[in-house]
């Protein structure tokens, strides 16, 4: 069925899962998960996305072929920021000891003139990734 | 069809249903609106090839004695930003596809006509945007917008042109998105998918790169545009923005880009090489499915172009591993084509000469794209005429030879008349050997070190620059000899019939040139598609061409 | 070719399933546009977030999160207005349809005029991007990109908000001429694919930008 008349309960209660989802969302934003944080709060992001998707925007009840496009979109968006990353992550890997270039993110001094003396800034916390 | 011919010699169809200027700029006849992308385009066409005729007059001699530096960074970026946005992007799609997809589909007209109205004047109004940020002062980025030289140096000019080739990526998207809905929804009965043309495939892979790929480049504009007007900071190395991250971006729509504009010329190629060698496409299937592997391989391959940028040696690695791969349906479609040609009963009229040409053009395109896919002889080849004459051979070689045979092919169905043949082969003979002596040159000079984008060049090059030159003359003189002709033959080109080439297809069945509405009586389809085996319906023996039966 | 071309079926349809049907896989095309679109900016916003992932959180840190919360559940509420509004265009309740997108226009022009508080709040603390930006604390400038993205993609949302108001204002004149009904709807259908997208954008965005680090 392409063009289903999903009952007003069905909406009702996919709106109440949404506000609690959002409710919870801010909840949990302030606790520490550690590592999980983004993970967390973008699984929460995913599950209220799923429900408009297939719900608000009837795609559970639509022909396979809309799935296809609306996935598309997705895997898409990852292949651009998948191998937009395969850069930005593996800059200061090393080809050997003499070829160790200049990290990438080094920014010039007077740029960053406010970082703080800890040695904990950006470029700092972006080379621990690996 | 015999139906067709006959209303035809009433003399009612698209061109003269109605004849005021209003009924052409409020029509919403994708035939129509395809002759009037083709004018445009014409426009445009001669607007990036005087360009190109100023900058190579300057590169005769070693000195910067014609132009100023500046003039001639201006020049090739108009070259480039109007060949590139406003020629090759939509050449294929918006006039040949626009014309012809609905026909080939047996539809009366795109799934929405009104979209299609819009998409012209999208284009139009990006196109004069960009063009008075040429004439008002000029841009000199070169056609890439490189940050941060457009965010922070080059003049506020840049500004308009962004917003020019923002605006015309919204008409591809219209286009592309109009004919995915036509192909999946408005098939004639009896149109399976294996049934399409293969142009009709070709157009329906281009537009998915032009769904998926295009947004990247508008929203990658915004944010110079953001940038650039506004001063606020996304690529600003001043404050850690990182410029390459603007290649990322820009080359993850542009590089794709380049099957929008090769992808159809291969449609074509499919078409014409089918009609003249008689014979249905060897392995129809594999070119079908080998344009769909072109167009999802194509987003895969992009940071290919930033080798030399601060791109990491390992990305540079997996990117130069996977452009390879693009390599391989590519060479599934020339080796079809081969085949089919391979004991079929060739017969050597303009198209085909085309179709030829961008065989061979766009084989040398291709492998001297391997080349520079290899991460060591790109760190030599990069930015100098080696890229030039590379990618000049496969988005001319390739994708204008492929529109030029298209035009020619179906010339006869948009216009209702023959072109001259006689005239038309030499002016393809021409444009062959003028375009080999303006572009083979290049790759010698790229190989022994002319970087491109300079003005000036050691007296050593002079030699190659002046052929190079000449060939461009010889190229320029080719395309208005064709200009010429076609011109002529709208008035005084011998009438055609319905189908002149006795070439098989929907568009074949319909009356030259056909109905408002396409076909008087809706089609159905029973055959596979280049059914050379049987007889047409409408071929030139079984029914008098409309002429003769006036 | 059917022989009914009723007002509501364009020339080139044959019935008002196949209407239907291109109409509804159009806009899904179109949405898959705007995916890529958007998809632009958080490519941007994820390469950046890995490099100056302090500064992300310094800049999340002066973004009011009651007002973000606020315009989410605005947002969503109007995305159930919205899909009321299908709900009663598919049953061709004319008044429901007119109200229920009302609601849903009304509710949009409460998120834009938040929107606009807080945007004016910025302003006033100096965190605009450009020649004024003065931000206390460390890592100014890359609070400064923080304050970039954040700028573009809740203005580019906010853009596609202001679009989608404006349709909604034509379909609710239509929607009083009495042009929807059970048979044909698609217009408001589309709108309301276009408006739950939007709305999707900003449950993402929601996250990303006012919840960083909070704890
Ligand atoms: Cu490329």
């Amino acid at each position: 069925m392409e063009h289903p008349v999903v009952p007003v309960s069905t909406y009702l209660k996919i709106f109440a899962a949404l506000m609690v989802l959002t409710a919870l969302t801010v909840a949990v934003a302030f606790i520490d998960w550690g590592f999980f944080n983004d993970v967390v709060a973008m699984t929460i992001a995913v599950i209220k996305a799923l429900l408009v998707v297939s719900v608000f925007m009837h795609l559970k009840y639509s022909a396979r072929l809309l799935w296809l496009i609306a996935g598309s979109s997705v895997v898409w968006f990852m292949v651009m920021v998948g191998l937009t990353l395969t850069d930005y992550r593996s800059r200061d890997w090393l080809l050997h000891e003499g070829m160790r270039p200049e990290p990438w993110h080094s920014v010039p001094a007077e740029v960053m003139q406010d970082a703080a003396p800890s040695g904990h800034n950006g470029a700092e916390a972006g080379s621990t990734g690996h | 069809m015999s139906t067709a011919t006959s209303t035809a010699s009433e003399g009612k169809h698209y061109l003269n249903a109605k004849h005021t200027v209003l009924s052409w700029l409020l029509t919403v006849d994708h035939k129509r609106i395809g002759m009037m992308y083709l004018v445009s385009l014409v426009v445009f066409f001669l607007i990036g090839g005087a360009a190109a005729v100023l900058f190579r007059l300057e590169l005769m001699t070693p000195a910067g004695d014609l132009l100023r530096s500046e003039t001639y960074n201006k020049l090739f970026t108009m070259h480039g930003i109007v060949m590139i946005f406003f020629f090759l992007i939509p050449s294929i799609p918006a006039v040949l596809g626009n014309f012809l997809l609905p026909i080939m589909v047996g539809t009366r007209d795109v799934a929405f006509p009104k979209l299609n109205l819009a998409s012209w004047y999208v284009f139009m109004l990006g196109g004069i945007l960009a063009f008075v940020a040429i004439v008002g002062g000029g841009v000199d980025t070169g056609w890439t917008f490189y940050t941060p030289y457009s965010t922070m140096y080059a003049n506020s000019n840049v500004i308009l042109a962004v917003c020019g080739a923002f605006i015309a990526g919204f008409s591809s998207i219209m286009t592309a998105l109009n004919f995915v809905v036509t192909i999946h929804k408005m098939r004639a009965p009896g149109l399976t998918w294996f049934r399409l043309p293969l142009f009709v495939w070709a157009m329906y892979a281009t537009s998915l790169v032009v769904l998926l790929g295009t947004p990247v480049v508008a929203i990658t504009l915004v944010m110079i545009f953001v940038e650039r007007a506004f001063g606020l900071g996304i690529f600003n190395p001043a404050l850690g923005g990182d410029p390459v991250l603007f290649q990322h971006l820009f080359w993850f729509y542009s590089h794709p880009a380049v099957y929008i504009m090769i992808l159809p010329s291969m449609g074509v190629v499919s078409e014409i090489i089918a009609c003249f060698s008689r014979r249905r496409i060897y392995g129809y299937k594999f070119v079908a499915y080998s344009s769909l592997a072109i167009a999802v391989i194509g987003f895969f391959v992009w940071g290919h172009h930033m080798f030399v940028s601060s791109q990491s040696t390992y990305a540079g690695m997996i990117f130069s591993f996977l452009t390879f791969f693009v390599a391989v349906p590519t060479a599934i479609k020339v080796l079809n084509w081969t085949m089919t040609m391979y004991k079929g009963s060739i017969s050597l009229e303009a198209p085909m000469l085309y179709a030829f040409g961008f065989l061979g053009l766009f084989t040398i395109g291709g492998m001297t794209g391997l080349f520079l896919s290899t991460l060591a002889t790109d760190i030599h080849l990069h930015d100098t005429y080696f890229v030039v004459a590379h990618f000049h051979y496969v988005m001319v070689g390739g994708g204008v030879m492929g529109f030029l045979g298209g035009l020619h092919f179906w010339w006869p169905k948009m216009t209702g008349r023959m072109y001259p043949e006689g005239w038309a082969i030499f002016a393809a003979i021409v444009i062959f050997v003028g375009f080999n002596l303006t572009f083979f040159p290049q790759f010698q000079l790229g190989y022994h070190g002319m970087p491109r984008r300079y003005h000036e060049y050691p007296a050593d090059f002079q030699v190659l620059h002046i052929m190079s030159t000449a060939g461009a003359s010889v190229l320029g003189f080719g395309y208005l000899l064709m200009a010429g002709y076609l011109g002529w033959s709208l008035k005084f080109g011998k009438k055609a019939g319905a189908n002149p080439w006795d070439a098989r297809g929907l568009e074949w069945e319909t009356s030259s040139p056909p109905p408002t509405e396409n076909f008087l009586v809706p089609p159905v389809v029973r055959h596979e598609a280049y059914a050379y085996e049987f007889e047409s319906e409408t071929s030139p023996e079984s029914h008098p061409s409309s002429e003769s039966s006036a | 070719m059917s022989d009914s071309h009723p007002s509501y079926l364009a020339h080139q349809f044959d019935d008002v399933e196949q209407q239907r049907q291109a109409s509804t896989m159009g806009i899904w095309l179109f949405l898959i546009t705007e995916v890529m679109f958007f998809g632009g900016l958080f490519t941007g916003y994820i390469v950046y977030r890995g490099m100056y992932p302090e500064a992300w959180k310094l800049g999340s840190h002066e973004l009011n999160i009651l007002l973000g919360a606020i315009n989410t559940a605005v947002l969503i509420l109007s995305s159930l207005t919205m899909a009321l509004s299908v709900h009663a265009a598919q049953l061709g309740e004319q008044k429901k349809l007119s109200r229920n997108l009302l609601a849903t226009i009304g509710l949009g022009g409460v998120f834009l005029v938040i929107k606009a508080f807080e945007y004016k709040a910025k302003f006033g603390h100096h965190l605009v991007p450009g020649e004024h930006f003065h931000f206390e604390g460390p890592f100014s400038n890359q609070v400064q990109l923080f304050y970039s993205f954040y700028f573009t993609m809740t203005g580019m949302h906010a853009i596609h908000m202001v679009i989608g108001i404006g349709i909604l204002f034509w379909l609710w004149a239509q929607s009083r001429k009495g042009k929807f009904h059970k048979d044909y709807y698609n217009p408001v259908e589309v709108t309301g694919l276009y408006w739950h997208f939007v709305d999707l954008v900003w449950i993402f965005l929601f996250p990303l930008l006012y919840l960083i680090g909070r704890h």
